[in-house]
């Protein structure tokens, strides 16, 4: 049985029955899910395995194998920074270190105020290194300075 | 009415596209003079984007870079027919673009992406139209004859793997185009999709006629919005058209097609876990045999080709194999379009001939590194291709040459590195990439992936080093032999050329325990 009254089970079944509950369109159910709610939570996992009409452990393997999925809500502004090496030639690894340090937090963790700093790998953008993506929009030769601006224009 | 073009490529966007085409609209306005502005692709001149155009097909003028701040003056310049510091000439005469052989990307940049009339009125369809004609095995064989080989980094020859699904019999076959480009210092897939994705549905479409098979997947990588946006918009043009889907133009041939978005897996660029992700699985490789030509999507005939190995088939079905087989050298036929990034002061898109050398590249159409300073190393092919030296810059980019030296061309991407680079911790990035990405189904890319990181950490720390070097050297062998797919089988290529090219980077100085 779905718990109908958690709005992020019905959203999941509302999306599953879009997709007419097809198990090959998982992975765009996912994408659709955590576009409209921020995340993939635990709760919605039984719900998909159900309709889908394949295991719980298939779902949980699905969610958990792509870096894109997230199990806990992300800040208000998700700042992707890519790692790899055409931008590491042109100081992505500072660029990292110097943010972090800004909003005194980690990769891949969100900071107090709000701001997650996550590693991609190649947003193909290599000739613009370092590259970076805050909330969907894309920044080439990224600076620490320009970060910054667009960050806190982004949250406030 | 004046034509502007102002790209709307990803690229284009990062550096401010939007705003320059906002602040045109607003300078016309303000002048009282009507504009007609069209988002083309990108031209591929990367270091020049916003590259705002003004005019019509092979008479247009080039300025930028133009950012919002000089829309203003350039819209003056063309109205007036004046010079303008950011102005070029001739689009077409610019040294960089009239030096290059475009076949694949000649319509990119070129013409408004989604207008099928500006894609037929620029030799859009005429693959296809001929491909309607002919039996499948004459498509299959000009494919062949044509020397077309992979361009997604394995140059396994196309021709032989749609013969291959072609001479299946099964209830359903697929097409499945391989547009997951995760490799770093490539953007060909994307600039081609955004830029002309007609084309890539002409070219699937094709792929179908020639095998037998019905529906096609193309996978496309999630960090690639706009490129998905760009092909599903372009699906909807051919089948409103009927181009695509039931009976196609009355020629009793059938197609249909779907965009699949990935989720952020490198490894589902490897043609295996491609298809289990296309499945909505876990992208883990599959055990070869059997090969996916004729088990592959859902248990069915498949052929998988890169982005650019399907764009090329519709110019040789139109002008045949022998025109496309001229260009190139040895076994490497056709061209290849190659990708200046990273440490670069012109950095973008060059297709050239097989057969030009790194230096040409680098040094001719690239200028040198973009910092100014002496040039080190470059890596070649992606993540998993080798590091190259300078005394290897006039090697000839080719799949043959190119693997004598222990290096590849792969997806022919190539990324520049200064003198400031330490090759080192490159190799232990190398190893940290394949622990990240790898898919874990294979012992020797799993664990050896994290085993390498560590002992490159102990060699960075200066332990042991020449006894940690064999240790690495022992790894990667068994990483190679071992590996299911390319991604542990890979991985010890940049490590490996990192130490036989710049031992001295590993020489770590302060050695804390005796041999």
């Amino acid at each position: 049985m779905l718990d109908e009254t958690d709005p992020r089970v019905t959203a999941a079944a509302e999306i599953c029955a879009s997709h007419a509950y097809d198990p090959a369109e998982l992975i765009e159910i996912l994408h659709e899910l955590q576009d409209r709610e921020g995340y993939i939570a635990e709760e919605t996992l039984p719900a998909i395995a159900q309709l889908l009409n394949i295991s719980r452990a298939e779902v949980h393997g699905v969610v958990s194998f792509y870096h894109d999925f997230r199990r806990e809500p992300a800040g208000k502004v998700v700042v992707k920074i890519c790692r790899a090496e055409s931008c590491q030639s042109m100081g992505a690894s500072k660029l990292i270190a110097r943010i972090c340090e800004r909003y005194n937090t980690d990769l891949g963790t969100t900071s107090r105020a709000g701001v997650t700093i996550e590693q991609v790998f190649c947003l193909g953008l290599c000739a613009q290194s370092p590259a970076a993506m805050l909330n969907g929009r894309f920044i080439g030769h990224a600076t620490e300075e320009g970060l910054d601006t667009a960050i806190v224009e982004a949250l406030s | 009415m004046i034509r502007i073009w102002i790209p709307a490529d990803t690229a284009a966007l990062a550096a401010g596209a939007d705003e320059t085409a906002a602040a045109f609209e607003e300078a016309a306005q303000a002048r009282g003079v009507e504009i007609d502005i069209a988002r083309n692709g990108s031209r591929g001149m990367l270091w020049l984007e916003p590259l705002v155009e003004a005019g019509m097909n092979h008479d247009r003028i080039a300025f930028g870079p133009v950012r919002a701040a000089d829309a203003a003056s350039v819209l003056d310049a063309i109205l007036d027919g004046k010079e303008h510091p950011l102005g070029h000439g001739r689009t077409v005469e610019m040294p960089w673009l009239a030096h290059q052989e475009r076949l694949t990307f000649a319509r990119v940049g070129v013409i408004d992406p989604l207008d099928l009339a500006d894609y037929e009125a620029h030799a859009g369809l005429t693959g296809l139209r001929k491909a309607l004609t002919m039996e499948p095995a004459a498509i299959c064989a000009e494919v062949l004859e044509s020397g077309l080989r992979g361009r997604g980094g394995a140059g396994f020859p196309a021709g032989i793997k749609w013969k291959t699904v072609l001479d299946q019999k099964a209830e359903r076959k697929y097409v499945a185009c391989n547009a997951d480009e995760g490799d770093s210092g490539t953007f060909a897939d994307r600039m081609l999709m955004e830029g002309d994705p007609l084309l890539m549905v002409e070219a699937m479409t094709i792929a179908g006629i020639a095998t037998g098979a019905t529906e096609g997947y193309i996978y496309i990588r999630s960090e690639y919005p706009r490129a998905i946006a760009q092909m599903k918009a372009a699906i909807a043009v051919m089948e409103g058209a009927g181009w695509l889907g039931e009976n196609i133009q009355g020629s009793g041939h059938s197609f249909r097609m779907k965009v699949r978005r990935g989720a952020g897996a490198y490894i589902c660029g490897e043609e295996s876990s491609m298809l289990q992700s296309i499945e909505g699985k876990r992208g883990t490789v599959r055990v070869k045999p059997p090969i996916p030509a004729i088990s592959g999507l859902f248990g069915q005939p498949t052929v998988i080709n890169n982005v650019l190995t399907l764009a090329s088939v519709p110019l040789i079905i139109d002008r045949g194999a022998a025109f496309y087989k001229n260009y190139g050298v040895g076994r490497s036929h056709g061209t290849q379009p190659f990708q200046l990034a990273g440490n670069i002061k012109r950095g973008g898109l060059v297709e050239k001939a097989f057969g030009i050398t790194i230096r040409e590249l680098i040094e001719g159409f690239g200028g040198g590194t973009a910092s100014g300073r002496p040039f080190r190393t470059a890596q070649i092919g992606g993540p998993l291709g080798a590091y190259v030296s300078e005394d290897m810059l006039d090697l000839p980019m080719d799949y043959e040459a190119m693997a004598t030296h222990q290096a590849m061309v792969g997806h022919g991407g190539v990324v520049v590195f200064d003198d400031t680079v330490d090759m080192a911790e490159m190799a232990r990035f190398a190893f940290e990439f394949c622990e990240e990405e790898s898919c874990g189904k294979c012992t020797p890319c799993r664990i050896g992936a994290i085993r390498g990181k560590e002992t490159v950490e102990k060699i960075l720390r200066g332990e042991n080093v020449a006894k940690n070097i064999a240790l690495i050297d022992d790894l990667c062998e068994l990483m190679r032999d071992g590996s299911l797919c390319a991604m542990g089988g890979l991985t010890p290529m940049p490590v490996l050329s990192a130490i036989r090219l710049f031992p001295e980077d590993f020489d770590r100085a302060t050695p804390v325990a005796a041999e």
